[in-house]
């Protein structure tokens, strides 16, 4: 590849899963009970791109990271303190809301003018990096948005595995129904990946990357633009949590002979 | 007032995939329920003329298609232009369409390029006061939302097994073309395959009556000191092969993989249930050596009768998870209902 990737990932934080969550009326529409104290995590989804784009740039003489994330300032600057450890990046921040109600088109819209004033970033060496869908909205559609305003009509939706061919073709698989990978060859960056699992796990902490990083990581914090979205034009109509509890029967008692045919009488029913 | 399209594509056989149909449903709902509206069909693929025919009776006043070589392909750039070229065509405010990875992959771009708004995801439809309403789930199954919006073209897809799919007699449709020059940028991408996984046995099957979930537990040393990978295995595949179950999998089993630790041979990050896996449909579900937390249990959002077989009485599944928790040795348990399925 002549002179590396310039790849871009889009992600931000979203509530640690092992949190319950509630819904509260907020002063513009739905928000989380106490959504600034919940402890939070980088989106799975888009951690995974990030993991695959340090993986890409390490394997690809030239290449360069960048972590492009739209949250509440003060949550970035924690994840950083465990992400930064883990792969180099130069991070952009725009701070505003990052919970799951606000717009995917008007954040993709912050995020695509963030990418814009990148300095140095060359659009014919790009990839556009992200999940395939945030832990929030789960809506699948940010990336894609991005990637139109950005004007790259090369995109690819749950991915899990990206090739760069001795002629800097990329070959891509991605997830489709029924379990299976849909095989695409594309001409070569720019493009859109939106990733899924990919095929590494999370990185080690590293304290010298973590050295390395934090010199532009605070900076980076304090040059954060306000990225006020919303969702302009969406009336809420409620948000209601489901009902949760079932009535759980536990069975202690009965032999396994005596559940084999409880279950498979089940199944039979 | 509304002018609704229903778009769709065909799949390689040249006919709606089910999900299509449950979308077509959704939209001639909508199209009855708000006064004054009109519904279009719009569809993309190689050839769309049995397809339209197939759908010839929906009510619709146009049916309208972008086909051709170019157009058979799932790829992003031409299907954007296609659904651009009817969306415009049609003159659409609202546009329903099947959550298909077709369409999940090109629709928000094109809802980009049209200056509208999407929502995926849609689990329910509504007309309030003669405008519709949306419902979708938020963090992942956590909370769900009735929502209505200004902005048109406003693109709405629906999720599988939502809606009933339209049923209705074929007919002949007066088909009318839509001609998109497809520019150069658009065909810097070529589909060139389908892989399977690197198994032979198809284990996810969305249309099967009982999702099967094996967790951890299965390749964990057992009372015995012992681990049981090839046991745990026939047990499996066992059990999918009598009851034709789609095969689930907690994200702790699929990881062992990725950490080189034993495996399933047949389990992939694709088979994953839960909060980044996936939420499948089905009527019944049990899950075997799998504790139930919650960034697992997410998933099972939209399973209707849950059984759980746990040696921890305490696991998850009892805290309200499942309606029933066995708690039993699942490698006995399954060997026994392997038995009593086969006989
Ligand atoms: C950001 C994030 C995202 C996540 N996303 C997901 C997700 O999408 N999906 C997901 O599944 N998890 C997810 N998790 C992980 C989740 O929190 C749990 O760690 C995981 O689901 C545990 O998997 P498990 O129940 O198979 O394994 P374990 O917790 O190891 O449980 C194994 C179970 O097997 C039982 N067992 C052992 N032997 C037997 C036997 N012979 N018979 C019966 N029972 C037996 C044990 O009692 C135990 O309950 C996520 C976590 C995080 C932090």
């Amino acid at each position: 590849m002549n002179g590396g990737f310039h790849i871009v990932v889009c992600g931000s934080v979203v509530p640690d899963p092992l949190q319950t969550l509630a819904p509260i009326e907020g002063p513009t529409g739905p928000a989380l009970k106490n959504e600034l104290m919940l402890p939070a995590v980088l989106d799975p989804w888009a951690g995974h791109a990030l993991y695959e784009a340090a993986h890409l740039a390490k394997n690809t003489p030239g290449s360069k990271v960048w972590l492009v994330s739209l949250g509440p300032k003060a949550k970035l600057q924690q994840l950083m303190m465990t992400i930064a450890q883990k792969v180099s990046f130069e991070l952009v921040v725009l701070d505003g809301p990052s919970g799951g109600f606000s717009d995917a088109s008007e954040v993709a819209a912050a995020l695509a003018g963030a990418i814009d004033k990148i300095p140095d970033l060359d659009r014919s060496r790009l990839l556009l990096f992200g999940g395939c869908a945030s832990a929030s909205r789960d809506a699948g559609v940010t990336m894609q948005m991005v990637g139109e305003r950005l004007g790259i009509s090369d995109q690819f939706l749950g991915v899990d595995e990206l090739t760069v061919e001795a002629d800097g073709a990329l070959k891509i698989l991605e997830r489709i129904e029924g379990g299976q990978y849909q095989v695409s060859v594309c001409a070569g960056a720019p493009a859109v990946l939106a990733w899924a699992t990919g095929n590494l796990p999370e990185p080690p902490n590293n304290p010298q990357i973590g050295m390395m990083n934090m010199r532009t990581v605070m900076p980076a914090l304090q040059r954060a633009q306000p990225a006020p979205v919303g969702a302009e034009g969406v009336s809420w109509r409620g948000v209601d949590l489901p009902q949760q509890r079932r009535q759980t029967r536990i069975v202690k008692d009965l032999s396994v002979e005596e559940i084999a045919r409880e279950i498979v009488a089940w199944l039979k029913g | 007032m509304e002018k609704i399209l229903f778009l769709a594509h065909t799949q390689d056989d040249g006919t709606l995939p089910n999900v299509a149909r449950e979308a077509l449903a959704a939209a001639v709902d909508l199209t009855q329920k708000i006064p004054g509206s009109s519904l279009s069909v719009g569809l993309i693929g190689q050839e769309a003329k049995p397809a339209a025919d197939a759908v010839a009776a929906c009510g619709a006043a146009r049916f309208l298609a972008v086909t051709g070589t170019e157009f058979a392909a799932s790829r992003y750039a031409s299907d954007v232009a296609a659904v651009e070229a009817l969306v415009s065509e049609a003159q659409a405010t609202l546009i329903v369409a099947p959550a298909t990875i077709r369409f999940s992959r090109a629709l928000p771009g094109a809802a980009q390029r049209l200056q509208g708004r999407i929502e995926t995801h849609v689990s329910g439809l509504d007309v309030v006061d003669g405008a519709p309403q949306i419902q979708r789930w938020y963090y992942r199954q956590r909370m769900v939302a009735t929502l209505a919006r200004s902005q048109r073209p406003w693109f709405l897809v629906v999720d599988a097994g939502v809606f009933p799919p339209w049923q209705g007699a074929p007919g002949a449709a007066a088909l009318d073309n839509v001609a998109v020059a497809l520019p150069e940028n658009c065909t810097r991408t070529r589909v060139v395959g389908i892989q399977s996984p690197a198994v032979k046995t198809q284990t996810i099957r969305p249309d099967a009556e009982v999702l099967f979930v094996a967790g951890a537990g299965w390749t964990k040393k057992q009372a015995d000191g012992q681990l049981h990978i090839k046991e745990a295995e026939g047990l499996i595949l066992g059990f999918l092969q009598q009851c034709n179950a789609s095969l689930g999998s907690s994200k702790s089993l699929v990881d062992q993989s990725v950490e080189g630790e034993a495996v399933l041979s047949f389990m992939s990050h694709l088979n994953q249930v839960g909060q980044t896996g996936s939420t499948p449909r089905h009527p019944k579900g049990l899950a075997t050596c799998c504790h139930g937390e919650e960034p697992h249990a997410v998933g099972w959002r939209f399973i209707n009768e849950r059984r759980a077989i746990n040696t921890d009485p305490n696991c998850g599944w009892a805290q309200g998870k499942a309606d029933v928790l066995y708690v039993a040795d699942a490698f006995q348990v399954m060997a026994k209902v392997n038995d009593l399925l086969g006989g």
